[in-house]
């Protein structure tokens, strides 16, 4: 039996999630944080707050929240309104 | 003589607070006693200016998602003034408690992370139609009570039921907000009895209770109706965002504010059948009937 490709191996590839980020899909590479998806949106300076399956997320606590498969996320500003 | 409507307005003697005192909501207190939407103008640019125009002090604002990925059109915070302006944010487009709850801590939270004073206010919405926008006064209740205890400061829209008003009160609502009529409507205070009841229930065992008449304003005397039967403010959105001069409407409101206000101070005079005379009968030159 040959050896196992390297390039083959669970280790090698990436793991991808799918989570939903304001009701669209998005693929993230597993264990991504809030910062970094925040960044691949183009939101790395905007002031906008996030919530993790329906539970805020403080912004001091973003770097340290792991993301997970199937999780929904909210991420949310100010807009006009009465 | 025969009087229509028997109580002439208090000349200040059950309000204590003098003009110069202006709104005091919580631990906040304003000058200006108009609070302005910045929801539904043609542009950010003209809400500004009707903003400005208007002399609000206290704007309130929506909490919707981001646009994702630069898709960007303009974003209401390159046009309002953080250090201007107190931002409430409200909790529009919710109909039930636990989503109003949520909406309320992503605003606290994006006001903390923008230095704003307005972070820990909410302008409490929970609806229970879509077509008439009118509140649920229970997911109202429940949502006040909930946001109460997260330590919220919550001014709550509510109907112009004074019983409903009085139980927002006691839930431990900083503010109650009877509307005058549906949000957007231009009726103006469709209800003045049951707005002059709220008044007198919310401020009996306190007469600084800030009530603010919320929703339905269309025009500049609707403004002033409310003021002058005692309401400590006004909240509106589309009676200037909608009106055909936005920034001209934005300076009529606060006039209309001032003004109302200065007549509620001021004690009018009653309503009467009959007339009274504004010059004098002694010395007249003229033929008097029936004398």
């Amino acid at each position: 039996m040959p050896a196992p490709n390297p390039t083959h191996s669970a280790l090698a590839y990436p793991h991808f999630m799918v989570i939903s980020v304001n009701g669209e899909t998005h693929e993230l590479p597993a264990g991504s944080s809030i910062p970094a998806l925040l960044e691949r949106l183009g939101l790395k300076d905007a002031a906008c707050a996030v919530e993790v399956n329906r539970e805020l997320v403080p912004k001091r606590q973003h770097a340290a929240k792991e993301l997970r498969e199937g999780d929904t996320i909210e991420v949310v500003t100010l807009v006009g309104g009465g | 003589m025969s009087t229509i409507e028997s109580k002439p307005s208090p000349a200040g003697a059950t309000n204590p607070a003098p003009r110069s005192a202006g709104l005091t909501i919580g631990d906040k207190s304003f000058q200006s006693r108009l609070v302005v939407g910045t929801g539904k103008y043609k542009s950010l640019d003209l809400m500004r200016e009707a903003l400005d125009a208007s002399g609000a002090e206290v704007v309130t604002v929506a909490v919707r998602r981001e646009r994702l990925y630069n898709d960007k059109g303009q974003s209401l915070l390159d046009h309002l003034d953080m250090k201007r302006y107190t931002i409430l944010p409200n909790t529009a487009g919710c109909f039930t408690a636990a989503d109003a709850v949520r909406v309320a801590r992503l605003g606290r939270e994006l006001l903390e992370q923008l230095g704003n004073p307005g972070s820990g206010w909410v302008k409490l919405e929970v609806l229970g139609d879509k077509k008439t926008l009118l509140p649920d006064p229970m997911g109202t209740l429940e949502a006040t009570r909930e946001l109460v205890k997260d330590g919220f400061s919550v001014l709550a829209y509510c109907s112009d039921d004074p019983i409903s008003a009085l139980r927002i009160k006691e839930a431990g609502a900083t503010s109650v907000m009877p509307a005058g009529s549906p949000i957007g409507s231009g009726q103006g205070v469709l209800n003045r009895s049951n707005i002059l009841l709220c008044l007198e229930l919310l401020k009996e065992t306190d007469p600084t209770y800030p009530v603010i008449v919320d929703a339905g304003v269309g025009s500049a005397s609707d403004v002033s109706v409310a003021m002058e039967i005692g309401a400590d403010g006004v909240l509106l959105n589309t009676a200037i965002a909608h009106a055909q001069n936005p920034v001209l409407m934005a300076s009529a409101m606060r006039h209309a504010t001032i003004a109302g206000r200065e007549s509620y101070l001021a004690g009018r005079i009653p309503r009467k059948l009959y007339a009274s005379a504004s010059s004098p009968w002694e010395g007249v030159i003229s033929y008097i009937p029936g004398e």
